[in-house]
């Protein structure tokens, strides 16, 4: 399996994202394994500055730059990107599980005839085998996949799962110059909204208490908040409590919304997807109220608590009542 | 406007013990509860929304079993015009490119503008189906949309980025959107829409029909499940156990040592 491992560079606003060296991390350990190179590919407007930093965590760094990558557009990079795995001929392709990366990596699969596993959590070679590992039924099992076709096998790589290294690599960059035809993109960006400020700034609050979709009714919201106003903090929520439109979106917490690094993190009725966890895990203390003794959210909790919340917490509010009556 | 809608029929784990089967290549699915994936209501309930707008039809399209059927009936007694399930014990079900060849070989001859997904499937969590699909088709996509707007041959979307951040692209049509969850208030089927469901003709299609039997098959996929299994646990929180009493009794301790109350 030697030969080059190329990883897309993720990048948003002028900033590398984390997920970029976390590619890189694996990539360089999968290329000792396997005597291959890693190789970064970073396409947009200028971001040739960017290869320096890139060529520590890389064999070679490839740069694009046009005007006409600016912004990302999944049919331009697609197209970009098709050429240069057509020319260089690597056995793997890695890119991020990230909204930019769904809307890639995909099609890239079909137009260069490749398999691809998406939102992999680890990725090795096992015999000469590639085998991937991912989540599936919401974290509660993980299925181990080997991919056979490896000319090349794309993989899409879940965020925060790979501890970044430092490297010290002195990859050399090189620019190309891949024709772009705009003719036959057939989508167009915009522009960027940014999220509306609310009125509560949860990142802000040393204790939050955040209710998932077990808390089942808007009616028993106000349970929620009750404990979370005696404990002097702010209520947050899990996705599902937001589209339904129960609180505002900036209560949200997770990689759609909100990270949070409160001193307590009270979970009450959420089950504990990672796009949830990805927001919350570096709470100073995580406490998790779930009926459900398998739910992944024990997992990152400090401690849990295997019950319905509808008996704790009434209880709980109780016991601080009476606590605060005490101290006064 | 036609609009296609891909459904899938997934079971409801979140309050459950996920069991695997013998075979350790799927779950063991005996006595769970299953209905349509939570994005792909949002999708249904979508396409209805525009085809209330601008008149035209909805079809709705599932790769499944039997008992997907009952998701169908559901989508039809919302007011989905017609529904198409295709199914067959030898597809490689785990592999998004081989779900996506099916649902092109369906949809390849069906006439629409528009093709409506969710993001992903709630129990495999690929996010891959759609985008493959619209490649297989020529056709441009979007994923992640919170937001659609038809204006004569463009559909305006905004696309959910990381953070709260969205970004608004334009396609041309036809086109195909992966559709995120809350976007819209998914409607409740009445009791009358699903007695007149009854009635509706599911058509039913297997690998043979599409000329699918050499390539959607399992020994041609390159992806291979090795094992489901259950994870190993990492860092396993410490369980409060007792009484209701005794229970908030201690997290009281643990935050009033804090110093957090
Ligand atoms: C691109 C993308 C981005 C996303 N971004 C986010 C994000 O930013 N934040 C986010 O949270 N999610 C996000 N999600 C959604 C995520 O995948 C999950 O669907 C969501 O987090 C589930 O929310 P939940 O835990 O509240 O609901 P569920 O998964 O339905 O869990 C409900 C839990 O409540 C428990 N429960 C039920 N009744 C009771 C009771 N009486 N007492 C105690 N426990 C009870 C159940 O056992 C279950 O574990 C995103 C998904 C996608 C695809
Ligand atoms: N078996 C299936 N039948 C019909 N549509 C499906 C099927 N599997 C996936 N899809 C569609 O593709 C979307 C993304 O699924 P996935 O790529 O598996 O996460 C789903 O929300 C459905 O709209």
């Amino acid at each position: 399996m030697m030969g080059e491992i190329q990883v897309l560079v993720e990048h948003r606003l002028g900033e590398l994202r984390d997920i970029t060296f976390e590619m890189l991390t694996k990539a360089c350990e999968l290329s000792e394994k396997t005597s291959s190179k890693v190789v970064s590919i970073i396409l947009g407007k200028n971001v040739k500055e960017k290869a320096e930093k890139l060529s520590k965590y890389s064999d070679e760094v490839l740069v694009v730059d046009d005007d006409r990558l600016e912004y990302y557009n999944s049919d331009v990079y697609q197209m970009t990107l098709e050429k240069i795995v057509k020319e260089r001929k690597p056995w793997l392709l890695m890119i991020a599980h990230t909204s930019y990366g769904i809307e890639l990596a995909p099609s890239l699969a079909v137009s260069l005839n490749a398999p691809i596993v998406t939102d992999c959590i680890d990725l090795n070679v096992e015999d000469g085998k590639l085998m991937v590992i991912r989540q599936v039924y919401g974290g509660k099992l993980y299925a181990k996949i080997h991919v056979k076709k490896t000319d090349p096998a794309i993989l899409t790589i879940r965020q925060g799962v790979v501890q970044p290294k430092e490297l010290e690599k002195h990859g050399k960059i090189n620019v190309l110059k891949p024709s772009i035809d705009l003719e036959a993109v057939k989508k167009k960006f915009i522009e960027y909204v940014a999220p509306a400020v609310g009125e509560v700034d949860i990142t802000s609050a040393d204790v939050i208490v955040a209710i998932g979709r077990g808390i089942k009714d808007k009616s028993n919201i106000p349970l929620a908040e009750e404990l979370a106003r005696l404990l002097g903090g702010v209520l947050a929520c899990s996705r599902p409590i937001v589209d339904k439109g129960w609180l505002p979106q900036d209560r949200q917490v997770g990689s759609s919304g909100k990270t949070v690094k409160p001193k307590l993190y009270i979970a009450l009725g959420i089950s504990g997807a990672f796009q949830h966890i990805l927001g919350m895990k570096n709470s100073q203390l995580i406490i998790a109220i779930n009926k459900d003794p398998n739910a992944p959210i024990f997992n990152v909790s400090h401690y849990g608590v295997v019950e319905d919340l509808f008996k704790v917490v009434p209880t709980l509010i109780e016991k601080i009542k009476e606590l605060k009556k005490q101290a006064t | 406007m036609n609009i296609v809608v891909c459904v899938k029929h997934v079971p409801d784990v979140s309050e459950i013990e996920v069991k695997v089967d013998p075979v350790k290549k799927d779950i063991d699915k005996s006595g769970l509860v299953f209905d349509i994936n939570e994005w792909d209501d949002y999708a249904v309930e979508e396409a209805l929304r525009i085809k209330e707008k601008f008149g035209g039809t909805v079809t709705v399209v599932t790769i499944g079993d039997e008992s997907a059927d009952s998701t169908l009936r559901k989508c039809l007694a919302k007011g989905a015009d017609n529904a198409i399930r295709v199914t067959d014990p030898r597809i490689a079900s785990w592999d998004p490119l081989v779900i996506a060849k099916i649902l092109y070989k369906v949809v390849k001859d069906i006439h629409y503008d528009l093709i409506l997904t969710g993001v992903q499937a709630s129990d495999d969590g690929y996010s891959v189906v759609g985008q493959a699909l619209a490649e297989m088709l020529g056709i441009p996509h979007a994923t992640l949309v919170k937001k659609i707007e038809i204006d004569g041959g463009i559909v305006r979307v905004n696309r959910e980025l990381e953070g709260g951040l969205e970004e608004i692209i334009e396609l041309s049509l036809p086109a195909l959107l992966t559709i995120q969850t809350g976007i819209n208030e998914p409607r409740y089927v009445s009791i009358m829409g699903v007695r007149k469901a009854m009635r509706k003709e599911i058509k039913i299609l297997n690998l043979d029909d599409l000329g699918l039997a050499r390539e959607a098959v399992k020994e041609a996929s390159p992806i291979e499940m090795v094992e489901l299994y259950v994870p190993p646990v990492e860092r396993k929180a410490e369980i409060i156990t007792g009484s209701v009493d005794e229970v908030a009794s201690k997290i009281v301790e643990i935050i009033k040592s804090r110093g957090l109350v």
